[in-house]
């Protein structure tokens, strides 16, 4: 039954993309670990994070074009999801810093120390263990997806309603986690992270294995993301999106079709926070700041929503972008951010990859045309 | 109502709704039985479509009983629970899945479980196969199978949503305006396609149309105000002064 499900996702698009990402996770360590740093093909330690920071960003917009693209949740809030991952990775990580942080406290993470805590809170219970931790990246934004999905398409809020309290909820989360009280390290969030895994985090080991870890990841989101829409079900979210009350009117039940696809894209999105956090080696509030999760929907626009490969390509081109325009003219790049947007709004409605599919469609359209009549194409 | 409860397919008694005040049904007493094919007319704003949204679900009545199959309380389910019971509903506007194949409208249509790890897990068996391929003879698309949705003629799209409603497999089928903005000719066809069916399982129509009326020969319910106005076959019906005073006078 699953291999059918996952048989099915590998259409030639897909296995072409998971095949180049796997190429891509063996590769680049190779290049920068076996190729010496005098040749042209070496890959510097820190392009390796930094090309490990996008996938992370690829497998959050992957994770938004499930519930966008395929079923007409426009999520303003799923950064959430990914910060909540990301702390749940961070508090395993600022556990592993044992007694090698400033205060030299076995017992509390420095923060708490500062703070004048005397015992570690009930919910840091676990997280020393990474098994926990993982456990824990995949439950908290499911479980916290599951509620808000629950009460929320089950009172049929839908369109921009949904939207706004997307946005309210990541901006609830922002404002909950700057307080010092929460226990997650109010401001500055975790840091000064150590070890993973028994690793040291700085190593190049390290950072290459990390980064083959999220190739892999993503080549493994793409793959379950592709099973999901390219079964019957699929086609229900489909319906879901274009025609809701036609879907419900032939029995299906529009909610629990919505529940299942926003907590899966939740969970998903945990992943990608969980390993942005041990390559960039700090999460803090900020990531929940409502801008973050607006700027995942411009990557997904861009590469083109409900194509699941388009979204990846867009995370991964307007964050080189970024990174190349914050170095040239750093107050700008907002204004390109947004200049982007519209543009692709107004000019590449489908993005990069559905205005190429929509190209490509029209080729063959034409030459099946003149193809079929010679005689009619004079 | 002399008509016993237990023997009926669809039941209305007393059904009551207002929006902001405006009395959409009023009242509103109807009873459709098994195998019955039943045309609904009315003037705009007659509560035809309110009533089809109470029947499927979408609007609660403000008082009245609705019962299928004589037992079951239509008031206490929603649209989802509505159509697995049997009750297929084709829209006003023709409304289908413009961006999946005539195919894959069918298939998502086809009467299988509804659940997300069924769909999920969904394989097309050569039964499923069969009878989609029967519905598209049915519904005169096979030619358009592998076509989307989003490039059949207006019709066309009439007949494809008619089409989901049989792979729906009802007992019971509420037709809104079918033939509105057909051809003649796909007026005619359609009265036979709907009389076709009608062999099988019960129909309520709403139209305007009166001659598409006429051509399905059957008994017609004339609605005014929220409630029923005359009841009986089209001559009748016609006649009375009180339907040409509300409708077809005008």
């Amino acid at each position: 039954m699953i291999t059918a499900f996952l048989l099915r996702a590998l259409d030639r698009n897909i296995l072409i993309a998971i095949a180049a990402l796997l190429i891509v996770a063996a590769l680049v360590p190779v290049l920068n670990l076996l190729v010496p740093p005098t040749s042209p093909f070496h890959i510097p330690t820190y392009i390796v994070s930094l090309m490990g920071k996008y996938l992370t960003y690829a497998m959050l917009a992957l994770a938004l074009d499930l519930v966008w693209g395929f079923c007409g949740i426009l999520s303003l809030g799923h950064a959430a999801f990914f910060a909540l991952g990301g702390y749940a990775m961070g508090m395993y990580l600022a556990r592993q810093i044992g007694a090698r942080g400033t205060y030299g406290n076995a017992l509390l993470p420095d923060f708490m120390v500062f703070l004048n805590w005397k015992e570690l809170p009930w919910y840091w219970t676990g997280f020393d263990h990474f098994w926990f931790a993982a456990l824990m990246v995949l439950a908290v934004p499911g479980l916290l997806a599951f509620v808000f999905g629950w009460f929320a398409f089950r009172s049929r809020v839908t369109g921009v309603y949904l939207s706004i309290i997307t946005q309210a909820m990541t901006y609830a989360l922002l404002l909950a986690f700057f307080r010092n009280e929460m226990g997650f390290g109010g401001n500055n969030g975790l840091t000064d992270f150590k070890d993973i895994l028994g690793f040291n985090i700085q190593a190049g080991g390290t950072r290459n294995a990390l980064f083959a870890a999220t190739a892999v990841a993503l080549a493994f989101s793409l793959l379950v993301a592709s099973g999901i829409v390219r079964s019957k079900f699929g086609k229900v979210l489909v319906g879901v999106r274009d025609a809701e009350s036609r879907t419900r009117f032939l029995g299906y039940r529009v909610e629990n079709i919505k529940l299942f696809t926003f907590t899966v894209s939740a969970m998903m999105a945990g992943v990608a926070g969980a390993l942005y956090v041990p390559q960039v080696g700090i999460i803090n509030p900020g990531e929940f700041a409502p801008a973050n999760s607006i700027e995942v929907v411009i990557w997904t626009a861009v590469g083109g929503r409900g194509t699941l490969i388009g979204p990846i390509i867009g995370a991964v081109l307007v964050n080189f972008g970024k990174s190349v325009f914050t170095a040239a003219f750093p107050e700008f790049w907002l204004f390109a951010l947004g200049g982007l947007f519209v543009a692709v709004t107004l000019f590449l409605p489908k993005g990069i990859v559905g205005t190429w599919r929509q190209m490509r469609a029209r080729r063959r359209e034409t030459a099946r045309m003149t193809a079929a009549s010679p005689q009619a194409a004079e | 109502m002399t008509i016993s409860k237990p023997a009926t397919l669809l039941y209305l008694d007393g059904v009551s709704v207002s929006f902001d005040g405006f009395k959409a049904l009023n009242s509103l007493s109807f009873v459709v039985e098994p195998g019955e094919l039943r045309a609904i007319i009315g003037p705009n704003g007659a509560g035809k479509t309110t009533m089809m949204d109470i029947i499927t679900g979408k609007t609660r009545p403000d008082s009245g009983e609705v019962f299928f199959e004589g037992q079951i309380d239509l008031t206490k389910k929603d649209e989802a629970e509505i159509a697995q019971l049997g009750i297929g509903r084709k829209f006003q506007k023709p409304t289908v899945f413009e961006s999946h194949t005539v195919w894959d409208n069918l298939e998502l249509a086809l009467n299988r479980k509804r659940g997300v790890f069924a769909t999920l897990f969904y394989r097309l068996s050569s039964q499923d196969r069969a009878r989609i391929e029967e519905i598209l003879a049915t519904v005169r698309l096979t030619s358009r199978a592998s076509d989307l949705a989003a490039n059949l003629s207006h019709g066309q799209k009439q007949w494809l949503e008619i089409g989901m409603l049989l792979a729906q497999e009802p007992k019971l089928l509420l037709v809104d305006e079918p033939v509105a903005g057909m051809t003649d000719s796909e007026t005619v066809e359609t009265a036979i396609l709907l009389k076709e069916i009608a062999k099988t399982r019960s129909v309520v129509v709403v139209e305007h149309d009166m001659g598409f009326i006429r051509d399905l020969g059957v008994k017609v319910t004339c609605l005014a105000e929220g409630s029923v106005l005359a009841e009986g076959s089209i001559d009748f019906v016609s006649a009375d002064q009180r339907v040409i005073e509300n409708y077809l006078g005008r």
